[in-house]
């Protein structure tokens, strides 16, 4: 190790005065402040009782929609995301292949295209999936949606587990070896915990991703969220129909952001010092 | 200093267009769907087709005024006339009283009804609230269709999709007992391959005006009453000179004007 290397590098005085920099970064917070304000104060002057009784029980049911479909997507797509991550990793070049495969298809195509194909696309193989008995399942709109999004965040969520597994060093598996732990074994209880708080955050992320993307079933007749608040424009042409949507996705996506954060400040105080 | 010079610069470049342009015809930019076949379409190399274009044509060649087309969703075409992004709707747009409190529109250039759709081996024997009732109904949204399925078949689950097509679809591969739609647009798909599967089951009657309001209109920003005034006369004159005629019998068998007002 070179001492250049060894030196502490201390962080630069503080400016004083009032650098552009600073000037800047205050106009663009103000702004903000007065974008927040506007949409506020629009909301206040647009207060409308009338809109709020007639459409907040749809918006309500539409969230119940949404929020049962993230769920479950979630975490089917976790229980098939394990298999795939088995896949990446496996030594086995068709097994490897395979997921390689599966990972670089539902990553690389739009959830709306997936979307598209499971619900019209499957619709019209409706015979086949007759003879097979598939279709009182394909049949319904929502069951459609679960299928796409838990394919497309099993894809993610492979990587994340993949990519946290990866991330433990080697030592600790040949350490594990050297005490005669079994492979199992040594997954269970050595590699997973340590994988899963790198994991968590992107777990996450991934989760708040999906709550967003969860918008896209609207266009398969499934009324969520997103589908109501459509629904609630079409009919009152009313734009604020869409700054409420907004606002309860936002509202869900600072609730989970906390909770993650929550659950990592808990699995993470042997680390603190 | 620099840019201030090209700000004024522009600015005065574009005035002098702006005198230019209103001294020669004018161009009015007119938005339609492209996914109502054979009202307006889009061909595969994207050339937007049928009787509304053909008519919005005629019209301004009446009014003697250049036109260009916009393609725009269903869904968002109220609010992108309001935001400017053409000034005239072409899109077989039914003249209600909601929308009337968005925009102005002309008097009716056609007026045909609505009906259902069913697969020929469907069971359905009519089209009142009874006889569709448990069954689920495939409509477009924010259309009149849509309006009077949801508030007449109260007992039937009303499915909104964002374009005929895909209601269609979902006829035709069994997901849904009916679909409602215009009678034409629904005759046009049945006689095409797609639409073997299907048959017309019947119209709901009545057909009350103040769900499917008097007929298609061309939808203006509010207050813009001269246009309006404009194209009523363009389309009393088209009436009359046979031009709406040999446009109407391009495309269908039956006078599609509906009662004279």
């Amino acid at each position: 190790m070179s001492a250049a290397a060894t030196m502490v590098e201390r962080p630069p005085p503080r400016a004083r005065g009032w650098p552009r920099r600073r000037i800047v970064g205050y106009a663009l917070v103000c702004l903000w402040i007065l974008f927040g304000l506007g949409i506020v104060s629009y909301l206040y002057l647009a207060w409308n009782a009338e809109f709020f009784a007639k459409y907040a029980p749809a918006y309500l049911r539409g969230l119940g929609v949404t929020l049962a479909l993230v769920s479950i997507s979630m975490v089917l797509g976790a229980i098939l995301s394990v298999p795939v991550a088995y896949g990446r990793m496996s030594k086995n070049r068709i097994l490897s292949g395979l997921a390689y495969c599966y990972v670089y298809f539902f990553r690389g195509t739009p959830l709306l295209v997936q979307t598209y194909l499971v619900y019209y696309g499957l619709g019209s193989f409706r015979v086949e999936l007759q003879s097979v008995g598939l279709w009182d399942f394909f049949k319904d709109a929502f069951n459609c949606g679960v299928f796409a999004f838990a394919l497309n965040t099993a894809a993610y969520q492979a990587e994340i587990l993949r990519g946290a597994i990866e991330s433990v060093p080697r030592g600790q598996w040949e350490g594990a070896a050297s005490l005669g732990l079994h492979k199992l074994q040594t997954l269970r209880k050595i590699i997973l915990p340590q994988a899963l708080i790198v994991a968590l955050r992107p777990y996450g992320n991934e989760l708040i991703l999906m709550v967003k993307a969860s918008a896209i079933v609207a266009i398969i007749t499934v009324y969520d969220l997103m589908g109501n608040a459509k629904l609630a424009f079409a009919n009152s042409f009313d734009i604020q129909a869409y700054i409420w949507v907004a606002l309860v996705y936002l509202v869900m996506v600072e609730i989970l952001r906390h909770g993650v954060e929550w659950i990592e400040r808990r699995i993470t105080i042997h680390l603190k010092r | 200093m620099r840019i201030s010079l090209r700000i004024a610069l522009a600015a005065s470049a574009a005035l002098l267009t702006l005198g230019v342009a209103q001294a020669q015809e004018k161009t009015l930019r007119i938005g339609t769907e492209g996914a109502y076949p054979p009202f307006n379409n889009l061909t595969a190399d994207g050339q937007l087709v049928g009787f509304d274009i053909d008519i919005a044509k005629a019209l301004c060649d009446e009014m003697k005024v250049k036109c260009t087309f916009v393609a725009q969703d269903w869904d968002g075409i109220i609010p992108a006339l309001q935001a400017g992004k053409f000034d005239a709707i072409v899109a077989s747009m039914s003249i209600t009283p909601e929308r009337k409190e968005k925009v102005d529109f002309s008097n009716k250039y056609y007026n045909t009804p609505s009906a259902l759709a069913v697969p020929k081996d469907s069971t359905l024997k009519g089209v009142t609230k009874e006889d569709l009732a448990g069954k689920s109904i495939g409509v477009a949204t924010t259309t009149t269709h849509f309006n009077y399925a949801s508030k007449t078949y109260t007992d039937s689950t009303v499915k909104g999709y964002p374009s005929s097509p895909e209601e269609q679809a979902d006829l035709a591969n069994g997901r849904l007992d009916a679909i409602e739609d215009d009678i034409v647009v629904l005759q046009q798909w049945l006689d095409s391959p797609d639409g073997a599967c299907c048959k017309i089951l019947g119209q709901p009657s009545p057909q009350p005006v103040e769900i499917f309001g008097p007929g298609a209109g061309i939808a203006v920003r509010k207050g813009e009453t001269d246009l309006v005034n404009k194209l009523n006369s363009a389309i009393d004159a088209i009436r009359a000179n046979g031009k709406y005629k040999e446009i109407n019998d391009k495309y269908f068998k039956f006078d599609v004007f509906g009662a004279e007002s």
